[in-house]
């Protein structure tokens, strides 16, 4: 068992900024560490927790060594100088391999930076690798990744959550002490749930989605993963901000989110509505999980805020009008994979002078996974003739109404409330060949995307049932991510205290458990 | 309720350039169809009147100057192209016998 006061990869990223400004430790000391931590209990595709695709040790330690050199000149490029960070591999990175999950994009090193790699990269955080995720983002479970599945730390035979199970499980197992994922309809927070970590998706447009490979644009958000919240706020307001080159970035200040979490950990929360989304709780959801929240809940109102009921009646309808908008953006979106500029090309067998075509088809059969086909076929459908305003006219509509349900809850709560996932992490290969059963487990991350407004998950707690973590959400309005930096971060000071320690520290040794595996 | 035949799963393959094999089509016919059934459920739910939402910002014509910026270099650009020849991008025929 490792000793939390000598490892560092035990410590928050705030603690590793501190320690590295009052010069206690080099980022090159960190960053190893780190690197030794993921060559110790990441395995591969077969065992360990394979949270990585591509390990860049070279790289991150060439960061740290100018980051160290500009700490050593008194001049360090930001409080997070010098702190490691894994970033979700549906991100471009200059000269790092960016595979999506997907066996098209096998091989391919992009010639740029997404917006938020750039600004890792000038805020001085090396980068340690790209982190496992289902194909193209489209899961719950990291199942569907291409490379392997990705394993829960907490049970190396449940999964992780997903899409971002590689993100959320490298930080939960002190492989990184930060990690960037993206946020569909549940891909930060519901992994963030199972594994006993914090994410959080920003408003739609909050941070920029330039060099995001795109599922679905209206939908998808970058955002952060650590195991703190005071962590995301850091990651979250540096990552933050108007981005020319995204049209769909907010050209507003990014709210002071670390404040707001600074202010938050106090645990005054006097005067606050907290609304209870009647729709989002009971059936379906774990006893476990329920009896976590329900104590998160009481914890809230001992902090002095007010809890009242809110009821979205179109919630109900969230799951289906996503499964409806999602497949159609993405069979869109998804349509650029044609084997001609970028990625795997293949030669239909038994065609001889192929066209364009044949090879465009062969290639995407060869390179989609059977999800990605699924989604893809899915929207081509709904977006076909005929059946256009019946699937993809409705939806929009409902998600209208969906969207208005909120503008309403927000009128009587300053923050939403409910479980994040109906249940703790599911066994590996459990619900890989019933995809609806997979999909319910985003039932309650879902509404946020839709409405484009932020939300957070962190730990309430280990169910009853199974000692497995439960996820906390918080819905705010758009824009206004600040209030779930101060409500969460009330939350963890109050559940930490309760515990005697993070949550973290009763996830089983590695190490240990492999050797139970075997 | 709706439902979606082998045929027609093979159809919409074919419309998004995917060649599925025999045995993908058995196995991805019934799931969509379940899939189809459960989304389904949205019908009538938003009346004439409910405007639709494609968006979540209420954004329109986002425009910013037009400036000269650095791009991609040609060899950049290609470095991940399967196949180039000349600084360009080398493809299979794209027209067809009739054509």
């Amino acid at each position: 068992m490792s000793d939390p006061t000598t490892d560092w990869t035990r410590r928050s990223a705030a603690e590793l900024a501190d320690a590295l400004a009052a010069g206690e430790v080099t980022s090159v000391e960190l960053t190893q560490a780190h690197l030794d931590r993921i060559a110790a209990v990441d395995g591969d595709a077969a065992s360990g927790v394979h949270a990585f695709l591509h390990v860049d040790a070279e790289g991150a330690l060439a960061s740290a060594r100018e980051s160290d050199a500009r700490r050593a000149a008194g001049t360090p490029a930001s409080y997070l100088d010098g702190v490691p960070v894994a970033v979700k591999d549906v991100l471009t990175t200059e000269g790092l391999p960016t595979t999506c999950g997907s066996k098209i994009l096998e091989g391919w090193v992009p010639p740029y930076d997404a917006t938020v790699v750039a600004k890792l990269k000038a805020a001085g955080l090396p980068i340690l690798g790209k982190t496992n995720m289902d194909e193209f983002a489209m899961g719950s479970s990291t199942e569907h990744s291409a490379y392997g599945p990705t394993r829960n730390p907490w049970d190396q035979t449940r999964i992780p959550g997903g899409s971002g199970g590689g993100s959320a499980a490298a930080v939960a197992a002190f492989e990184a002490p930060l990690a960037i994922g993206t946020d569909t309809g549940g891909s930060i927070r519901q992994p963030g749930a199972v594994t006993g970590t914090v994410g959080v998706k920003p408003t739609y447009g909050g941070i920029s989605r330039y060099g995001l490979v795109a599922m679905a644009n209206s939908l998808d958000q970058v955002g952060p993963v650590t195991r703190t919240v005071l962590d995301s706020a850091l990651l979250h307001e540096l990552l933050g901000g108007h981005d020319p080159l995204d049209s769909t970035s907010v050209d507003q200040p990014v709210p002071a989110l670390v404040e707001a979490a600074r202010q938050g950990a106090a645990g005054d929360l006097s005067g606050l509505r907290v609304g209870v989304i009647k729709e989002l709780q009971g059936e379906g959801y774990q006893p476990g999980v329920q009896a976590r929240f329900q104590e998160s809940l009481d914890l809230l109102v001992k902090a002095g805020a007010e809890v009242v009921e809110v009821s979205c009646p179109s919630f109900v309808h969230a799951l289906a009008t996503y499964y409806l908008i999602m497949p159609c953006e993405a069979s869109s979106n998804l349509a650029k994979f044609d084997a001609m500029r970028y990625g795997l090309r293949v030669l239909p067998e038994g065609i001889d002078d192929p066209s364009a075509e044949d090879v465009m088809r062969a290639s995407r059969d060869a390179g989609f996974g059977d999800e990605v086909k699924r989604r893809i076929i899915l929207g081509t459908y709904a977006l076909s003739s005929g059946y256009y305003d019946a699937y993809y006219g409705t939806a929009q509509k409902v998600r209208t109404l969906i969207t208005r349900d909120f503008e309403a809850a927000f009128e009587k709560a300053d923050v939403l409330v409910s479980p994040t996932a109906p249940t703790t992490a599911f066994k590996l290969g459990e619900k890989l060949d019933d995809p609806l059963a997979m999909y319910l487990n985003d039932l309650a991350t879902i509404p946020a995307n839709l409405a484009g407004v932020p939300g957070i998950s962190l730990p309430s707690g280990l169910a009853d049932e199974d000692g497995l973590p439960a996820g906390f959400q918080i819905l705010a309005p758009a824009l206004a991510d600040d209030r779930l930096y101060r409500v969460g971060a009330a939350l963890e000071a109050a559940l930490t205290e309760q515990w005697g320690g993070p949550l973290l520290d009763r996830a089983p040794a590695l190490d240990e458990r492999q050797e139970i595996a075997r | 309720m709706p439902e979606i035949s082998r045929d027609e799963v093979a159809h919409l393959a074919d419309l998004a350039r995917i060649d599925l094999s025999d045995a993908e089509l058995d196995h991805l016919a019934p799931q969509l169809s379940v899939i189809l059934e459960s989304v389904a459920s949205i019908s009538g739910v938003a009346g004439d009147d409910v405007p639709p939402t494609s968006h979540p910002l209420p954004l329109t014509n986002v425009f910013r100057e037009d400036v000269v910026r650095p791009g991609l270099t040609a060899e950049q650009a290609l470095a991940g192209a399967p196949e180039s020849e000349q600084q360009r991008f080398s493809v299979p025929r794209i027209l067809g016998d009739e054509q």
